[in-house]
């Protein structure tokens, strides 16, 4: 295996790829992939963690932060669904009526 | 066949997360099977539910009683907390469905969506482990995306359900990251262990990771308590979802991250007290500033209300950076006479509004004072105590607050608050201007009372009356709840 | 019954609740007045057990406090809500709740069909509310509330007429001139509080406290000092000269005003405090000096003043003024009982004089009312021969102005010959003492003279009324006449009881019983002045007393005789000596022009600076900043505002920023 260091990399690389899609992309669903592989990347970093420090702890909690991502996702989509049933669009930038 | 060694669960310190989920489930079947097109009878029997639950978490009062292995923890603290989510979620559930009728979502799903956004707040505040902290916080904020896009043929709903759910989820990687970050630089995810080991190995104070980790967390929970600069989501998702749904959203959840803030921060990273009081000071100024000063140009009372939850997060962070007995008793009780004071006053909001959330403005409560004078009173109330005006709890809350900062040598973060509050009368009194010197046409005879609102008021305008002039019982309760 | 003085000023209280909140509504006047009365006159009947109970105690211990809470505790400062009976408290309770009582019986036939009938009552209780806290309170502090809150009612009640500009203009003369005393009251308070405290460690402001340890205070110096500061409140609230002229300016309110406030008790409410203060007074000769030549000043310049007046309310203003004057003179000889003792014979006999006057007016105007004529009912060259159409006024009004002008076997003699006597005798100030007597008895001969004017001009010779007017005079009801025969009694038979030894033993050992009475209140001052002031208290021939005595009464026959040789035998010598000498009278007539001093010296500069301070300084200056910050703050607000865009993403750019902000500033410290 390798040192700890270069998972802890990777995963920081993937989060900030992550952020950055969030803070780029306009598709709501693309914004929203951004945000699952933010939480993949956490996920990268427990389980290194886990592996390196012998504890379980840290893939006890990925099980649970991979449960959660996909209830986050069927209600997101369902979100953007509605939304679309109104605006036509996913846009981020249509989501602008509440303002100021 | 070899026996599987099944650990003793204790269940006793969950059993009121078990009840309410029960009672949620058992409502969403109810609701399935029974063809009635009131569901008036699901918020009674959610009410019930409540009571019941309550019950149960009062019988957790005295001693802590831990389980899970040290990852759930019913102590005094927690037993507080979840009496706050509670009364929340009762209060939000009356006011609720004399809105859904009115605006035609009667959807059965809103009450046990409550229920359960109630339980992961309930999970928050006895959560001794990130883990557990991290499930509720998700079963609380899942089920607030829902319920702020609940009313799906809004556009301002689907817009606010949408932006809470894309910037909630985005703040959750954070917080999540923060988490793993802490737990690999301590070991464990266990918030005890965790100030075990920085008890024992103080050096992990330097180490980067560390740092990161306990920052990012701070970033995360500031995002749920709206602290400035995380603080943009709230004035849009406010003004966006259905009343009674900000009502809740401005009292329970906000309280339910100021009990994971509270217990993360003082108990897993005590020895780094002056390193997160520096930003928690900044954050409360921040916070407290941007909120009330937005919230002098408003128009629109929900939205006003929204940048005022927004001033109020900032005072109670200031009673944070306090960080002393009487500077986090004084976060209970303010988060407690918050619940009742705001739930209150947008109870009011409620019977006011008309169908597709139109007279939400400050001038459509012109003239509100003499034609019905016992609900302008009661507003006035709820007014006076948001602004922190003597007899009303939230005076008392704010002064302990302020107390607390100063005794800790915050002398600029006392003065800052109070300079904040003076402006605040601004907005609040508005409306009370508006209610009672400005002549209006309207006369407001459509404006109708049913049990649940008044008994929601009634509830409210008691709570803030009596803590205000006897708050003694109940900041007993709440300093005896911070002795962890 | 010690255990209820509570009750004496809180039976006024009460009135003042019911009638304050609930006068509007209860239409019936009986109900009010008698609600109103009925307070006070319970109040007397408290004040007489209590005054039977301290009689039938030993003279030492003939006091009593009674403490009902502590009202403030700051470090170490603290006053209690105590009250405080002794021999002079008790003087004090029996006059303001006696002479009280009857005025407001006579104001229940006065202010028949007044509107705002409740509104007199209500502040009438307030008054004797706040009188009694002033006679009855055990410390300064509480002393001093009554003081003021005296001096509010006396501004209410002035300006009950508030439609008249003349009654606001006299009610806020009163205030203002009351509030530049009070100041001095207040200076005497604190020197008094931080001498005692800062030398000697003694913080308290209770009387009995004080006086128990009046020999840390040393001779002159400080005393001065405090007795003058006193003093000063006292020239204030008891229309002494420099701050007398809102007394004639009072008659303005209704004359049950004039006769309780302004005669019988708020402006006796000085005179109390020096007697309650006399340790100190005693310490300071200078301080004594002073309110002598004050005292014996204003008796004497107040009537000259008053020879010239023809409102027949003026006249006994300066009447009061004057009689107060001769108070002080009594208190600044050392004579602290003699000043008491007047104090509670004029009570008597100028409440009767003033109630008998507003008979007098009410008759008048009634009559002026019927022949539709404009004429003043109160100026006295309206009216003559008053006394074959109102016998019961008359009587009453000739044996209280017998008493005033002191003429013996009626109260005033004894007070005043007392006062006359000590002047004259008391070597306190050597030979100032001379003059003192001699303004003193110049004082008398105008007071008979200018009192007798008064009788002669209203009561007797030819009615200047018309025939038709005259006619439908008559006489006062019952609840006007009664408290009038009450008061004369008073004013013959009140001054036995204060009988100067030398005409006791005349009479067969008839002690002072006044004298005996206030003894344990002044010992410390008697005693003082007997060893330690040179040349004090000598033996004097009763020769010498019994001359000054017969001295007193040549006086007050001569001013009579005068007055009847004026207006009764031959009226026309007024006019001539007017015509004689217009620019004396002009003078004399216009109060020596005091008030035109005043208004030029203080009151006009204060106006203008105040209009400077309004236009100039207030609306530019301070408005400006407060509007201008709260401007600033909502122009922020518009700012930022924008920082809510609408747009997800520029939320999460903030928060992304908001976290690498935070990170980086821990990281790379």
């Amino acid at each position: 295996m390798l040192a700890l260091n270069n998972y802890l990399i990777l995963s920081a690389i993937l989060f900030s790829i992550g952020t950055i899609g969030v803070l780029v992309r306009r598709n709501a669903i693309v914004i929203f992939m951004c945000i699952e592989l933010m939480l993949n990347a956490v996920n990268l970093t427990l389980i290194s963690f886990s592996h390196y420090l012998g504890s379980i702890d840290g893939q006890v909690f990925v099980f649970f932060i991979m449960t959660v991502a996909a209830a986050e996702a069927a209600v997101g989509l369902a979100l953007m669904i509605a939304f679309y049933k109104n605006r036509e669009s996913i846009d981020v930038e249509d989501v602008n009526m509440l303002k100021l | 066949m070899e026996t599987i060694a099944i650990p003793a669960i204790n269940l006793a310190p969950i059993m009121p997360e078990i009840i309410l989920s029960c009672i949620a489930m058992l409502l969403l079947l109810v609701n399935v099977f029974v063809p009635s097109e009131s569901k008036g009878y699901l918020g009674v029997l959610s009410l019930v539910g409540l009571v019941a639950t309550a019950a149960s978490v009062v019988s957790g009062w005295g001693q802590p009683v831990a389980a899970f292995g040290g990852a759930v923890q019913l102590d005094n603290f927690a037993v507080f907390f979840k009496l706050i989510f509670i009364c929340s979620a009762a209060l939000a559930i009356l006011i609720s469905d004399k809105y859904v009728v009115r605006e035609e979502i009667n959807h059965g799903e809103l009450y046990p969506l409550i229920l359960f956004a109630t339980v992961g707040m309930m999970l928050m505040a006895c959560g001794m482990d990130l883990m557990v902290i991290f499930l509720g916080l998700e079963v609380l904020s899942i089920s607030l995306y829902v319920l702020a896009g609940f009313n799906r043929g809004s556009l301002k709903s689907n817009e606010a359900g949408l932006k809470y759910f894309l910037l909630g989820a985005f703040s959750t990687g954070f917080l999540l990251y923060g988490m793993a970050l802490t737990y690999g630089a301590t070991g464990s995810t266990k918030i005890g262990n965790i100030a075990g080991f920085v008890a024992t190995n103080p050096q992990v104070a330097t180490n980067s990771l560390f740092v990161v980790g306990m920052l990012l967390i701070a970033v995360g929970f500031s995002f749920k308590t709206a602290a400035a600069p995380f603080h943009m989501w709230t004035p849009d998702v406010y003004e966006g979802a259905p009343t009674p749904i900000t009502a809740f959203m401005s009292a329970g959840p906000k309280a339910a991250a100021f009990a994971a803030f509270i217990r993360v921060m003082i108990v897993a990273f005590p020895t780094l007290k002056h390193d997160w009081t520096d930003l928690l000071w900044i954050l409360a100024v921040l916070t407290m500033t941007v909120g009330n000063i937005i919230a002098l140009s408003q128009d629109n009372i929900k939205r006003m209300l929204a940048y005022s939850s927004i001033a109020h997060a900032g005072y109670a962070l200031v009673g944070f950076t306090a960080c002393n007995p009487e500077g986090v008793a004084g976060i209970l009780f303010y988060m407690l006479s918050y619940t009742f004071m705001n739930i209150g006053a947008f109870a009011v909001i409620v019977l006011i509004g008309k169908k597709g959330e139109a007279n939400g403005n400050v001038q459509d409560f012109a003239g509100l004072g003499q034609k019905r004078p016992l609900l302008a009173a009661i507003l006035c109330v709820f007014l006076f105590s948001l602004a922190g005006i003597p007899p009303t709890a939230g005076f008392v809350g704010k002064f302990y607050l302020f107390s607390a900062a100063i005794k800790s040598g915050y002398i600029w973060l006392a003065i800052i608050g109070v300079l904040n509050s003076a402006a605040s009368v601004y907005y609040y009194l508005r409306v009370m201007v508006y209610m009672y010197f400005k002549p209006s046409e309207e006369d407001f005879d459509w404006v109708g009372m049913t049990p649940a609102i008044a008994v929601c008021l009634l509830l409210c305008v008691a709570t803030t009356l009596v803590l205000g002039v006897v708050p003694g019982t109940v900041l007993e309760l709440a300093q005896k709840a911070v002795q962890f | 019954m010690l255990e209820y003085v509570w009750l004496i000023p809180l039976f006024p209280l009460i009135g003042v609740l019911i009638n304050g909140l609930f006068g509007k509504k209860i239409k019936n006047e009986a109900v009010i007045g008698g609600i109103a009365t009925l307070a006070v006159v319970g109040s007397f009947v408290v004040a007489c057990g209590i005054l039977f109970q301290l009689i039938s105690m030993p003279g030492e211990e003939r006091h009593f406090e009674k403490t009902i809470f502590t009202w403030i505790q700051s470090g170490t400062f603290k006053a209690d809500i105590g009250f405080l009976v002794d021999p002079l408290s008790a003087v004090m309770l029996m006059v303001v709740t006696g002479v009280g009582s009857l005025i407001h019986l006579y104001s229940i036939g006065y202010m028949h069909g007044e509107e705002g009938f409740y509104r007199y009552f209500t502040y009438l209780n307030l008054f004797t509310f706040s009188m009694l806290l002033l006679v009855s309170g055990n410390n300064l502090l509480l002393m001093f509330v009554g003081w003021e809150g005296v001096g509010l009612c006396s501004y209410l009640l002035i300006g009950y007429y508030f439609h008249k500009k003349s009654a606001g203009d006299a009610g806020k003369k009163a205030f203002v001139m009351n509030r530049v005393g009070d100041f001095g009251f207040l200076l005497g308070l604190f020197t008094m509080w931080w001498f005692l405290g800062h030398n000697y460690n003694v913080w308290t402001i209770n009387f009995r406290e004080l006086a128990s340890h009046a020999d840390l205070i040393p001779a002159g110096g400080v005393a001065t000092a405090i007795g003058l500061f006193f003093f000063l409140g006292a020239t204030g609230k008891s229309a002494q000269i420099p701050l007398y002229t809102w007394l004639p300016d009072a008659m303005e309110g209704p004359t049950p005003v004039s006769a309780l406030i302004h005669a019988a008790t708020m402006v006796t409410a000085g005179v109390y405090m020096i007697g309650r203060m006399n340790f100190v007074y005693i310490k300071s000769p200078t301080a004594l000096l002073v309110v002598a030549c004050v005292g014996g000043a204003t008796a004497l310049f107040a009537a000259t003043i008053g020879t010239a007046q023809n409102d027949i309310k003026r006249v006994l203003a300066y009447s009061t003024v004057s009689q107060l004057g001769y108070m002080f003179l009594a208190m600044g000889v050392g004579a602290f009982t003699a000043g008491i003792f007047h104090l509670m014979t004029h009570a008597f006999f100028k409440a009767c004089l003033f109630l008998g006057s507003g008979s007098v007016i009410h008759a008048m105007h009634h009559a002026l009312h019927h022949v539709h004529s404009d004429a003043d009912p109160q100026d006295m060259r309206n009216m003559g021969g008053l006394r074959k159409k109102m016998p019961i006024t008359f009587l009453t009004f000739l044996i209280a102005t017998i008493a005033i002008a002191g003429i013996p076997g009626f109260a005033g003699f004894f007070s005043k010959d007392e006062i006359l006597w000590q002047a004259f005798s008391n070597p306190l100030h050597g030979e100032v003492n001379i003059v003192l007597w001699a303004f003193g008895a110049v004082a008398a001969l105008l007071t008979a003279f200018y009192m007798f004017r008064l009788v002669f001009m209203t009561f007797f010779g030819e009615t200047k009324l018309s025939e038709k007017a005259y006619h439908h005079l008559h006489e006062s009801p019952a609840v006007i006449t009664i408290p009038l025969i009450c008061l004369a009694i008073l004013s013959v038979l009140g001054g036995y009881i204060g009988m100067p030894k030398l005409l006791g033993e005349v009479l067969g050992g008839m002690p002072n019983y006044f004298e005996h009475w206030l003894e344990p209140v002044f010992a410390y001052s008697n005693n003082y002045m007997a060893h330690s002031l040179p040349g004090a208290h000598g033996e004097h021939s009763p020769a010498l007393e019994w001359g000054l005595m017969g001295v007193s009464v040549l006086i007050a026959c001569c001013g009579i005789a005068f007055a009847y040789a004026l207006y009764i035998v031959s009226p026309t010598i007024p006019e001539k000596f007017t015509s004689a000498f217009p620019a004396l009278h002009r003078a004399v007539y216009k109060k020596w022009y005091v008030d035109e001093i005043y208004d030029f010296c203080f009151v006009n500069p204060c106006k203008a600076l105040g209009g400077f301070l309004w236009k100039g300084f207030d609306v530019v200056v301070v408005d400006g900043i407060v509007n201008g910050v709260a401007g600033i703050v909502k122009g922020f607000s518009g700012i930022l505002r924008y920082s809510q865009t609408g747009y997800v993403h520029n939320y999460a750019y903030g928060m992304v920023l908001g976290t690498v902000v935070i990170v980086a500033v821990y990281v790379f410290r």
